[in-house]
């Protein structure tokens, strides 16, 4: 009867689809067997730039089960205007328009796909097509590429770039200052390459309409996209993405498989499946790469007097991808001159895109360095000197924050850590002959709150169903909606089902920078209010008067499927009883949580994020420069925490990310083909377990009921940001060999 | 659908006559084999199953070595007491590599056959004289972070990326092998072959030939060895060096017999006898250990991104004697290098 037996928000549950996705009943995009399905395999273009002459199909259309091939020569109609393929993210360009004429921008392009009765027909058919190109010069190299950098005008800009804001005068006070480090910084390319391979499977219905099991991050952003694409009208496309197998923001944007499947289920009037291979996951979306110089002057006590910033980061030739890269220093340090300069510059390949924390994780990681190696100038711990320099406010945009716990996060941080016991020379701390290093950054993300609808709908058997067309792309939404409807109607986690992932449910944009927690846990705790109002007014005509007293839902405490005054918890009565007392069979109820007007003018007078401090323990050898990652803290400030469980998993799977970052992760371009090469999992390296020892995660406590109806900042995000940092600096205080190139591979350590 | 023949013969001549002809291949375990059909690098015609041979047992042999049977799987072989107790060194390369996963498939012929894990030679639409002989060499100023320092050819920069066969150099295996012209024995430094103006020859069998067994020698080297791999990440990635020493001191401490073979730096495991003579008679110390470590690296050409290799493999073959004279070998689980 006491809130103690609770479930609710911070009570850390598992994953309520856990079970699901572990016995395989989850269904993703490639599983779901619709009658007739036939197999698209894509054929992809070998040359990095120029035309195809010839596609010559007569062996691929010979093989058995081949049903059709589709390229740009007999494909269905498309939109014309660049307009109609704009996706949810509006990137400034032209966006990727598959088969849509014989140019090849980019190799591994699509340029024709094969469509047979089995998978196999399809994929051994697709390597007969034989396809002659005149070819084009074209470059992959970044650093060939910057002689074109270039920043883009103001309308041909990413809406949500943040252009940096110059305070002082930053190269008078770099001139003068009495330490100086002017330094360049490098990020190899990364390609998100989640588990599960970008699929699409098409319903053709026959009256038409189509049914999309996608693999994409937002179900209505890819719905109106199609709709709009293929001029087919958005009541007759339903996108379904109830399970992706992780997006990282390679499903921000609707991918060149749904359109060719979509192209082939047109021309065909079939059903059409189209995977793409892991080779092909290469070959598309990417994290930029980026050259960041930075320059930093400071006093003799370690006081910030300058921060000159300038980065350019890679996109295509055809888009515009642009991120925030130069402004987190900008905004994180208290420093009286600053600026930035920020360009991108184009290169023959797909366009880059967000990825895990994108700008962030690369430019408040590579910053996290620079200010490190200023430390060291300064002959000061690196931990003080970032509190030396520490910024109440966002330091850029002279606004404060909802809330800043960054110095907790820092101190709780360092005492779980042990900080303190470092010694501060490079080169100081061994064990036989592994010199080991500890270091520190810190990290900081967006606290973004989306518009979002949800439905609730309690039924007379006391079971609940919240429902929004937001997604779960491993990130634990499912989760999060029944904690939240949990918490706010009092119902065991068994009695409610969360439903998500379909274009047909309540409103909500894509799952990406971390707002799904924030806002669909609004959402679904607004529409459960609303149904608990209703129960209210049911009580209330109860004859006997259960709840009398109750003026509204704020006098009652919602437990163990009942609701009770808070007043006097014995006067209580079972939700299911209402109903039937009421005569109700079901409530249904549709809410949207949007900022509102008090939250639009916070948003312009406020900055909201989360911070971290992450701590790195490293061992590396000392002549063979093997690194050992053997221990890493991360202590996050980022609102009130929903589910400390799944919490949990966001930072750990973001600092093994930036382990990966730090270590590994790094594709290969040859200059010559244009092609990245080790597009495998064998060749491209992401952390193995041996790579992983201790994570420790930290939840320091940071109240904010103004950052979000539900004080939740969000944290698919924050836990990859500096973390390659922490690994960088540690790697320096162990070797004393400061490498600015990420990933640090062996060979860097070894000829530094 | 790639049409093959299959067959999945009981007997050893069977297999022979099945698997004779250029468009034929012996599948064991299938972890290389089934990548290299998949990405259509190879496209076998006939596909000669032989995982009913009985090729699959570790015996004791008359001399007081082992056999090893061609189809017994690398974990099977790791986890044997017999090479456990007697070689080590071969239980500890063969632990090094890949996953678990993937050991308890693979086999130990299969893992002598493997072919080179160069990206060009997986990735069809780019060049490789092994995979299409003539068609150029796209790794020679291309992305050859992983490619041969040594005894390269201007037609193939690849490496073979084995580590049991690094062992199996260093203990002077024998592979077994029977084909359409009857049976013979392989020296192990002559199975595996450099590139030279023939690429797409991996190693010495004739065609139709199956490996059938690999004999190890009765002098195990099961006090002073080691397997030290150096790579990427710290499991499950191949190596880019590794180096396998085995070594047999007298009672005063000399060093009587070396062995080192390197791995991940040629299209063969690497071995210089000169480079292990200048160990012989000697004490173990850092002097003798620098000198054959510049020794069995002399004439190493880097390629500009693997020039590191250079190196790095200098360093590992001092580490790794260092660590067979004192009898503390490289533990494969504890990733700190002893
Ligand atoms: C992701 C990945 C990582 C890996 N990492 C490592 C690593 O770190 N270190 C390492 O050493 N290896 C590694 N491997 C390679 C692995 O060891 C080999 O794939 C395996 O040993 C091959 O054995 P198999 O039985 O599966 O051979 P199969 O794939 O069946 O055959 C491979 C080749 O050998 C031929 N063949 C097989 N048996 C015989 C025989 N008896 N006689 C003649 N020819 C034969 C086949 O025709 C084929 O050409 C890795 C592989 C993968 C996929
Ligand atoms: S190194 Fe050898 S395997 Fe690699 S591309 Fe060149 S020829 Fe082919």
């Amino acid at each position: 009867m006491t809130a103690t037996t609770k479930i609710g928000i911070g009570t850390s549950l598992s994953r309520v689809d856990g079970a699901e996705k572990v016995t395989g009943k989850a269904k993703y995009a490639a599983e779901y067997n619709v009658p007739g399905l036939l197999y698209g395999v894509t054929v992809s273009a070998r040359i990095a730039k120029g035309r195809i002459t010839q596609l010559e199909e007569n062996a691929a259309r010979a093989v058995p089960g081949v049903v059709d091939i589709v390229s740009h020569l007999n494909r269905p109609k498309q939109a014309w205007l660049d307009h109609s393929w704009k996706d949810e993210l509006g990137i400034p360009g032209e966006p990727f328009k598959a088969f849509h004429d014989d140019r090849i921008l980019f190799a591994g392009q699509p340029i024709a796909v094969v469509i047979a009765e089995t998978f196999e027909a399809a994929r051994f058919a697709a390597s007969l097509v034989e396809v002659a190109y005149e070819e084009e010069p074209h470059n992959i190299d970044f650093t060939a590429s910057l002689a074109e950098k270039f920043t883009p005008s103001y309308f041909k800009r990413r809406n949500t770039y943040h252009p940096p804001k110059k305070r002082g005068d930053p190269d008078t006070a770099f001139a003068n200052a009495t330490l100086k480090l002017e330094a360049e910084y490098h990020l190899a390319t990364e390609h998100h390459n989640p588990m599960e391979m970008h699929a699409s499977t098409v319903e053709w219905h026959g009256d038409g309409s189509i049914t999309v099991y996608d693999k994409i991050q937002g179900s209505q952003g890819d719905q109106a996209y199609l709709a709009s694409a293929f001029g087919l009208g958005k009541k007759n496309v339903r996108v379904v993405n109830a399970y992706v197998g992780g997006g990282f923001g390679s499903g921000l944007r609707p991918q060149w498989q749904v359109q060719v499947a979509v192209m082939a289920a047109i021309h065909l009037e079939r059903s059409v499946r189209v995977v793409m291979t892991r080779a092909q996951m290469f070959t598309h979306v990417h994290r930029p790469e980026c050259t960041y110089s930075i320059r930093l002057g400071a006093e003799h006590t370690g006081k910030l007097s300058a921060m000159i910033n300038d980065a350019t980061t890679s996109t295509s030739r055809f888009e515009n991808n642009m991120e925030d890269i130069v402004v987190w220093g900008m905004m994180n340090y208290d420093c009286p001159n600053a600026s930035g300069e920020y360009t991108i510059a184009p290169r023959d390949t797909y366009t880059s895109a967000d990825m895990r924390a994108p700008g962030a994780a690369t430019g408040m990681t590579l910053f996290e360095i620079a200010i490190d190696e200023m430390a060291y100038k300064a002959k000061v711990d690196p931990l003080e000197f970032r509190l030396i320099n520490y910024s109440e406010v966002d330091a850029m945009n002279e606004t404060p924050f909802t809330s800043k716990a960054l110095r907790e996060a820092y101190r709780e941080g360092a005492d779980r850590f042990g900080w303190e016991k470092r010694s501060p020379q490079p080169r100081s701390m061994r064990e036989g002959r592994e010199l080991i290093g500890w270091g520190v950054a810190t990290g900081m993300w967006d606290a973004q709150f989306s518009k979002t609808a949800a439905r609730a709908v309690l039924t007379a058997d006391g079971r609940l169903e919240v429902a929004s067309a937001t997604s779960d792309i491993g990130t634990g939404t499912y989760t999060v909606m029944t904690l939240v409807a949990a918490d706010t109607l009092g119902l065991a986690p068994e009695q409610i089902t969360a439903r998500l992932g379909d274009s047909d449910l309540p409103t909500a944009p894509v799952e990406g920078g971390s707002w799904a927690a924030a806002s669909t846990g609004a959402a679904v705790q607004l529409a459960c209010q609303s149904i608990a109002k209703r129960l209210l007014k049911a009580a209330e005509k109860m004859e006997d008067k259960p709840l009398h007293g109750a003026k509204s839902i704020d006098d009652l405490v919602f437990a163990d499927g009942a609701m009770a005054l808070k007043s006097d918890p014995s006067r209580r009565v079972a939700i299911t009883e209402v109903m039937t007392a009421a005569g109700l069979d079901r409530i249904e109820v549709e809410e949207t949580a949007s900022p509102g007007i008090g939250g639009m003018i916070s948003m312009a007078q406020k900055s909201r994020n989360t911070h971290s401090a992450i701590f790195c323990e490293v061992r590396v050898d000392e002549e063979l420069n093997q690194v050992r990652v053997t221990r890493v803290v991360s202590a996050v400030a980022a609102g009130r925490i929903i589910n400390p469980k799944t919490a949990r998993s966001q930072i750990l799977g973001g600092v093994v990310m930036g382990i990966g970052m730090a270590l590994h992760e790094e594709t290969f371009a040859d200059k010559a083909l244009g092609r990245w090469m080790n597009h495998n999992y064998a060749e491209y390296h992401v952390p193995a377990h041996a790579d992983i020892e201790d994570i420790d995660v930290i939840f320091v406590d940071e109240p904010d009921p103004e950052v979000t109806p539900l004080g939740v900042k969000g944290l698919g995000e924050i836990g990859i940001v500096g973390t390659a940092a922490a690994v960088a600096n540690a790697i320096y205080h162990a070797t004393g060999k400061r490498v600015r190139q990420l990933p640090v591979t062996i060979d860097k350590l070894l000829h530094p | 659908m790639i049409r093959f023949d299959y067959a999945r013969p009981a007997d050893v001549s069977e297999a022979v006559r099945a698997g004779s002809g250029e468009h034929a291949a012996f599948l064991a375990g299938g972890t290389n084999l089934v990548d290299v059909m998949k990405e259509n690098v190879a496209r076998p015609l006939q596909v000669v199953d032989i995982n009913r041979l009985p090729l699959t047992d570790i015996e004791a042999r008359e001399d007081g070595g082992l056999r090893l049977g061609a189809l017994v799987t690398n974990a099977a072989t790791a986890y044997d007491p017999r090479v456990q107790q007697r070689y080590p060194l071969l239980a500890s390369a063969i632990l090094a590599g890949a996953s678990p996963q993937l050991r308890n498939a693979a086999t130990n012929g299969g893992n002598l056959n493997q072919r080179t894990r160069c990206y060009y030679f997986y990735d069809v639409d780019t060049p490789c004289n092994k995979r299409n002989p003539g068609e150029g060499c796209g790794a020679i100023g291309g992305v050859n972070r992983i490619h041969a320092i040594l005894g390269a050819s201007d037609q193939c920069i690849a490496t073979h990326p084995s580590d049991m066969c690094v062992a199996l150099a260093a203990l002077e295996a024998h592979v077994q092998v029977t084909g359409p012209d009857g049976d013979r024995a392989i020296a192990f430094s002559d199975y595996h072959r450099l590139p030279g103006d023939e690429p797409w020859r991996d190693n010495t069998l004739r065609s139709g030939e199956l490996v059938t067994a690999i004999d190890l020698p009765a002098e195990n080297f099961s006090t002073h060895y080691t397997y030290l791999k150096l790579r990427d990440r710290l499991s499950y990635a191949f190596a880019l060096v590794s180096v396998a020493v085995a070594l047999r001191l007298s009672e005063d401490g000399r060093i009587e017999v070396a062995r080192i073979a390197l791995g991940g730096v040629a299209h063969k495991p690497w071995r210089v006898p000169a480079a292990e003579s200048l160990l012989q008679g000697e004490q173990p110390g850092e002097r003798v250990f620098q000198a054959a470590a510049h020794a069995i690296t002399e004439g190493a050409v880097g390629q500009g991104q693997n020039s590191f290799k250079i190196e790095l493999a200098r360093r590992a073959v001092v580490r790794a004697l260092g660590q067979a004279a004192a009898g503390t070998p490289q533990s494969q689980t504890d990733k700190r290098i002893a």
